[in-house]
């Protein structure tokens, strides 16, 4: 192995060695030195300069080497002499070294510049769809309250969608133009006979299921998918979602059912977001409200919008979940989660949101 | 739903001078009455009286013959003088010929607006300047008579009855055009508000107006005399065990003038309250039923013959009801029938509450009218409208819920305005079969509203309310009431009026006293929750494997689960492939998408197309939701009543009737899954981002899955599709290309591919264990790499099983780094090499440790698989 500082000697031919003591010559080879110093431009020029002045060839290093042959006394004055002279020169190669290794490094930086404005999205960004970001954030909110999320099946006996909760047979809701039936298992002789199992038009069934399988007090939150025979249009769609809220303990009013709605309010609109109760008519519920929201994004100004219904569990339903309506009460709504999303955003048209083309929920990204 | 005249419902309340229904509107929805619209006529700019001077009629070559009519419109007129003063008639071309010279007829003149809108101006036609129009009923939004137009005598308009008739008088003002109309929307709870009386009431409850209820019997109506009309009710089927008719009054009216009109005011109010006019004899039956809540019915005394018998229809009976629909009768429908030729109730006049026959219909000869007024079953009534498809102002009222002691009052005012306005004589004679019963009394609890409103309302606002809404309250029945406030065991015992059938229990009275008393005194108090338990592992799960395909690109879809059949071919499913046995839906919105998905691909697939079609080609979608998995012979739900808790018997019952309902999710790419740009051509979809997202969703919900080749299942390519099983062996979904077939009848982008997984299964072959960890071991790695030359059949997930089973504990990371094939390896052999990462948790391995592991992994491979170490 070898390296430069190494080279053969006979690589160069250098001038002829002053003699140590000779101090205008040592001088002179000194300055000329120093010039060849100055003079580098880059480093490989610099290197070239130290290996020239300072190397075993150089007429410094033969000088050096001359001062062991020198009478003792001489020895002394011509190290005081070299010394001083070769410090001063590694000095400035030194600093020489530093100026220009900076300058290299801020070349390099300058020259791997790049366009950072190219585009550079290598990976497919993908999105939630705002409708199940939406229902995550409503389930999110009731969690937070101390309310659990729960869930029931979309394809449900007719008993937990309407007669559990006071519809009656002959309930106008029960008839065919709002509710999707269910074909049962043909007959031996392939006649059609009746499942008595429709797709969910609303999520309250879970409410019943609920207060089936838990214990009391019940505080629960359904956001789900339902299904009415409505065409799609640019405000109906036979495929949507809602969020129904329950609540059955002691001592529940419908204050509590208002500060409860005032609350959601508030977390999905804002601040300023509150909500009131007009009456209305529900057959599970009893008293029974529509619920306006006070929307401050509305456009034209704030105002009250409609935003769902709710009310004070019927005491049917408490019977028919085997809960005493005397000891317990309970307050339930609901409300369309197309709605609250249509709101938030100004969506006006509901195709978008059920096509399912990218562009529409590629816009909302991971959150809403 | 219910149109508000204003003027009308001035009968029955005090109305403050000039209420607009926009304050009516919100003044009835603080007691529950919502607005559904505001109906404004829509008429503006001039609409006068005009008279028929002159009328040409003139053949045109397309076969109409128009009228070139001169009509004198007053100080309209054209010079601004009436033509009694020598002013100058407008001419109008008019396309009508209901008229003549001389008649008064309805004139809207250049500059005025009619409903569409229609903007009326001169208008060069048929070789004349028209300068203005004579209008029709429909062109005004009267109603829907757009035959003729309007002849204003013969809508009862006549200077006799004190109208202003002048030539160039206002008729805005004279046919109440400028009036707003208000229509709510009443719900099914509150039936007596479809008349002005109901919602006369309710206005007053919202605002404290003086209200007169005219729906009470005041005395004057007659009791039954023995020779009324006979009429029997003989229901051999209640439903429920309601008979189908309680009550049954019959009044008869002689001597009627046929041809009298129904006056101006009456056909206004009709038609204002939606309701078209069409002899007097009717419009006086709907005027009485819009005022009062009773449905009536006039027939021709003539061609009815006693008996009147009320019965359910026997099988195969058949009836042409009013609107010429020859109807086949269902035996639960009810009927009103009569006798003739002494053969009892053979002859079906109607069907009871819904609608009349043509048969027995008043008709422009008829002198002498049966007046009818009933009280029907409401579940008789509301089935037959709806078997028959007949939603009938009367259907709407009885289905709802009629007043009982209504009838006997609306048939009197059905007879005093048949002799007022008909010149008719009221007969003596008069029946009335009452079987209805008094509502039963509800015992309220005085602390009942408080308990479930939370607002303490005082003893004197629950009475006070419930006998403003027409109930009657006992004093209390039990003990005390300790300083003005309710509170314990004090109760009232309450009798709801004979209009609401809807008041049963104590909620519904404790919903009265809150909406009358105002819910807009309920406080908002935010109740405190016991806590809860937060998501449940399954819906922690189901975010994390969301959320973990978002963020790898994917574009979350949602579509109808509702499946063609064909659908199933498209996809090459066998014919005995589990996922065609569907749940049919009887009553699907398309006939052609009668099924619910057994598989979420199915509806994805549609999404994918429709994004395809709009040019969207680099996709990656996918979707969670619910599919249908019937189980064959799973017996129906049981039909079970409300109101009772289920025996377990019953609730296991429904348990088992509902089919699995599984939660997949399912994913496809087309096109790039990394996109062409200037750093190169990205990289185009295949078969392992199907794979690698199938095993990011399970590793996402804390379970690995097994891989293996499956060459048959449908719609994947044979050789291109894995079966995923979770480690109990279950298989749980399937992942890889599209078939190529599939591929191209579907429209798909050439080598789509496509995944599907049961996410419950998988997200509960997760379990709910929490991790074991393992320390990390901060002792140096040993590497090794090995090549291993296997038969190119050989799954490599065989030979990677075999390195990991030989290396043992200390392996702690395996790749697959080369894969090769060749000649210097020999015919129908791979190479694959691997790279094996070492280390101990408690030492430096040293070089016979390394040794000994590459020993065991060469053993292995070699005995398990055949394979030879390359050297």
């Amino acid at each position: 192995m070898s390296t430069p500082d190494h080279a053969p000697e006979t690589a160069r031919e250098h001038p002829a060695a002053p003699s140590p003591l000779d101090a205008p010559a040592l001088e002179a080879v000194v300055d000329d030195a120093l010039a060849a110093v100055a003079a580098a431009r880059d480093l490989d020029a610099l290197k070239a300069v130290r290996i020239d002045h300072t190397g075993d060839r150089s007429p410094l290093a033969l000088a050096n080497r001359q001062i062991g042959s020198l009478a003792p006394s001489d020895k002394a004055v011509a190290g005081k002499l070299l010394g001083p002279l070769r410090g001063r020169l590694n000095q400035a190669i030194s600093a020489r070294q530093a100026v220009l290794e900076a300058e290299r490094d801020e070349r390099v930086l300058v020259e791997e510049s790049v366009d950072v404005t190219l585009p550079v999205d290598r990976e497919p960004r993908g999105a939630r769809h705002p409708l199940s970001t939406l229902q995550e954030k409503v389930a999110d909110f009731f969690v937070g309250m101390g309310w659990e999320i729960a869930e029931g099946p979309e394809l449900e006996t007719e008993w937990f969608n309407f007669d559990a909760l006071n519809f009656g047979p002959d309930h106008p809701a029960r008839q065919m133009q709002d509710t999707f039936y269910v074909a049962g298992e043909p007959g031996p002789d392939g006649e059609v006979a009746l499942s008595n199992l429709v797709l969910r038009t609303h999520t309250s069934p879970v409410q019943a299921r609920a207060l089936l399988e838990r214990d009391l007090p019940v505080y629960i939150a359904c956001p789900g998918k339902v299904y009415r025979t409505d065409a799609l249009d640019a405000t109906h769609t036979p495929v949507f979602h809602q969020v129904e809220g329950l609540a059955v303990d002691k001592g529940l009013t419908m204050a509590h059912l208002l500060g409860t709605l005032d609350a959601f309010a508030r977390a999905m609109f804002g601040p300023e977001a509150k909500t009131r109760l007009r009456p209305s008519f529900f057959p599970f519920t009893e008293p029974s409200a529509e619920m306006d929201l006070w929307f401050p994004q509305k456009k034209g100004g704030p105002g009250w919008i409609e935003w769902g219904g709710c009310g004070m569990v019927n005491p049917h339903v408490l019977r028919a979940v085997g809960v005493d309506p005397e000891e317990y009460s309970g307050f339930a709504f609901g409300m369309g989660i197309e709605r609250t999303l249509m709101l938030r955003h100004q969506i006006a048209d509901m195709h978008d949101m059920v096509e399912g083309d990218v562009r529409f929920a590629t816009q909302f990204g991971m959150g809403i | 739903m219910p149109h508000i005249d204003i003027d009308w419902l001035g009968d029955h309340v005090e109305l403050p001078e000039g209420l607009g229904a926009e304050q009516l509107a919100a003044d009835l929805v603080r007691v529950g009455l919502e607005e559904e619209a505001i109906h404004t006529a829509d008429v503006t700019g001039p609409l006068v009286v005009g008279r028929v001077v002159e009328m040409t009629p003139e053949p045109q070559k397309n076969g109409k013959t128009i009228n070139w009519c001169l009509v004198d419109v007053g100080t309209h007129n054209a010079d601004g003088r009436p033509a009694g003063e020598g002013g100058e008639p407008r001419g109008i071309v008019c396309g009508a010929h209901n008229f003549a010279p001389g008649d008064l007829v309805v004139v809207a003149l250049p500059g005025a607006v009619l409903p569409g809108p229609f903007p009326i101006a001169s208008r060069k036609t048929y070789g004349h300047v028209s300068d203005g129009m004579i209008c029709s009923a429909k062109e005004l939004g009267l109603g829907q008579d757009h035959a003729g137009i309007i002849v204003l005598e013969r809508y009862g308009y006549t200077a006799g009855a004190g109208y202003d008739l002048a030539p160039g008088t206002d008729a805005v003002a004279l046919l109440g055009l400028g009036d707003e109309v208000l229509e709510i929307n009443v719900t099914p709870d509150r039936g007596y508000c479809f008349s002005y009386r109901g919602v006369a009431r309710e206005y007053a409850h919202s605002t404290g107006a003086t209200f007169t209820d005219r729906g009470l019997p005041t005395g004057a109506e007659p009791a039954a005399t023995p020779d009324g009309f006979p009429v029997l009710v003989e229901d051999a089927a209640p439903l429920h065990g309601a008979v189908g008719c309680d009550r049954f009054v019959t009044r008869v009216v002689r001597g009627i003038d046929p041809q009298a009109p129904t006056p101006a005011w009456m056909q206004r109010r009709l038609t204002r309250s939606g309701m078209r006019p069409i002899s007097l004899a009717v419009d006086v039956t709907n005027y009485v039923m819009l005022d009062l809540g009773q449905p009536l019915h006039a027939y021709d005394l003539a061609q009815v013959a006693a008996p009147v018998v009320v019965r359910r229809a026997a099988p195969g009976e058949r009836l042409t009801t009013l609107d010429d629909v020859d109807r086949a009768l269902d035996p639960e429908d009810l009927l009103i029938t009569d006798s003739p030729d002494g053969a009892h109730a053979a002859r079906v006049l109607g069907i009871a509450g819904v609608m009349g026959g043509a048969s027995s219909e008043v008709t422009a000869a008829t002198t002498d009218v049966l007046v009818e007024a009933a009280h029907f079953d409401p579940v008789t009534v509301a089935r037959s409208s709806r078997r028959h498809k007949l939603s009938s102002e009367a259907a709407k009222r009885f289905e709802r819920g009629v007043d009982p002691r209504l009838p006997a009052v609306a048939a009197q005012r059905v007879v005093d305005l048949l002799v007022e306005l008909a010149g008719g004589t009221a007969d003596p004679a008069v029946s009335d079969l009452d079987t209805t019963r008094a509502p039963a009394a509800v015992r309220l609890p005085l602390h009942e509203a408080e308990r479930l409103v939370g607002v303490p309302y005082t003893p004197e606002q629950i009475t006070g309310t419930l006998e403003a809404i027409g109930c009657t309250v006992s004093s209390e029945v039990s003990s005390e009431v300790s300083n003005g406030t309710t509170s314990g065991s004090a109760a009232v015992e309450v009798v709801p009026p004979t209009w609401r059938p809807d008041l049963t229990e104590p909620a519904d009275l404790v919903e009265e006293i809150a909406r009358i008393v105002g819910y807009d005194h309920i406080p908002s108090v935010l109740p405190a929750a016991p806590g809860g338990r937060g998501l449940t592992s399954e819906q922690r799960a189901r975010r994390s494997v969301a959320r973990a395909l978002a963020e790898a690109g994917f574009v979350e879809t949602l579509s109808y689960p509702f499946v063609n059949p064909a659908e199933h071919d498209a996809l090459r499913l066998p014919l005995d492939d589990p996922r065609r046995r569907a749940v049919r839906l009887v009553n699907p919105l398309a006939d052609d998408k009668p099924e619910m998905r057994t598989n979420v691909l199915t509806t994805l697939l549609e999404t994918v197309r429709r994004n395809v079609g709009r040019g969207l080609t680099d996709l990656a979608l996918f979707e969670i939701g619910l599919v249908t998995r019937p189980v064959p012979g799973a017996p129906a739900a049981p039909t079970l009543p409300g109101g009772v808790r289920p025996s377990p018997a019953d609730l296991e019952a429904l348990r088992a009737a509902v089919p699995p309902q599984p939660r997949h999710v399912a994913g496809v790419l087309t096109g790039r899954s990394e996109p062409a740009g200037w750093w190169g051509e990205g990289r185009a979809a295949d078969w392992t981002d199907a794979l690698a997202a199938a095993r990011l969703v399970a590793e996402r919900a804390g379970v690995g899955l097994d891989v293996a080749a499956d060459r048959d299942h449908a719609p994947w390519h044979p050789g291109r599709c894995a079966r995923l099983s979770t480690p109990d062996g279950a298989v749980v979904g399937h992942a890889g290309e599209l078939h190529p077939k599939v591929v191209e009848t579907l429209g798909l982008p050439p080598r789509s591919v496509a995944f599907e997984l049961d996410l419950d299964a998988v997200v509960s072959a997760a379990g709910d264990v929490p991790v074991q960890a393992v320390p990390v071991s901060a002792f140096p790695a040993a590497k090794e790499d090995l090549a291993f030359v296997v038969a190119d059949d050989l799954p490599v997930g065989d030979l990677w099983a075999a390195i990991v089973d030989g290396a043992g504990d200390l392996l702690e990371d395996l790749a697959l780094f080369d894969v090769f094939s060749g000649p210097q390896i020999g015919p129908d052999k791979t190479s694959f090499a691997f790279s094996l990462r070492l280390r101990a948790p408690d030492r430096t391995l040293s070089a016979d440790d390394v040794r000994a592991v590459r020993a065991e992994v060469v053993a292995s491979a070699e005995t398990r698989v055949g394979a030879q170490l390359r050297g």
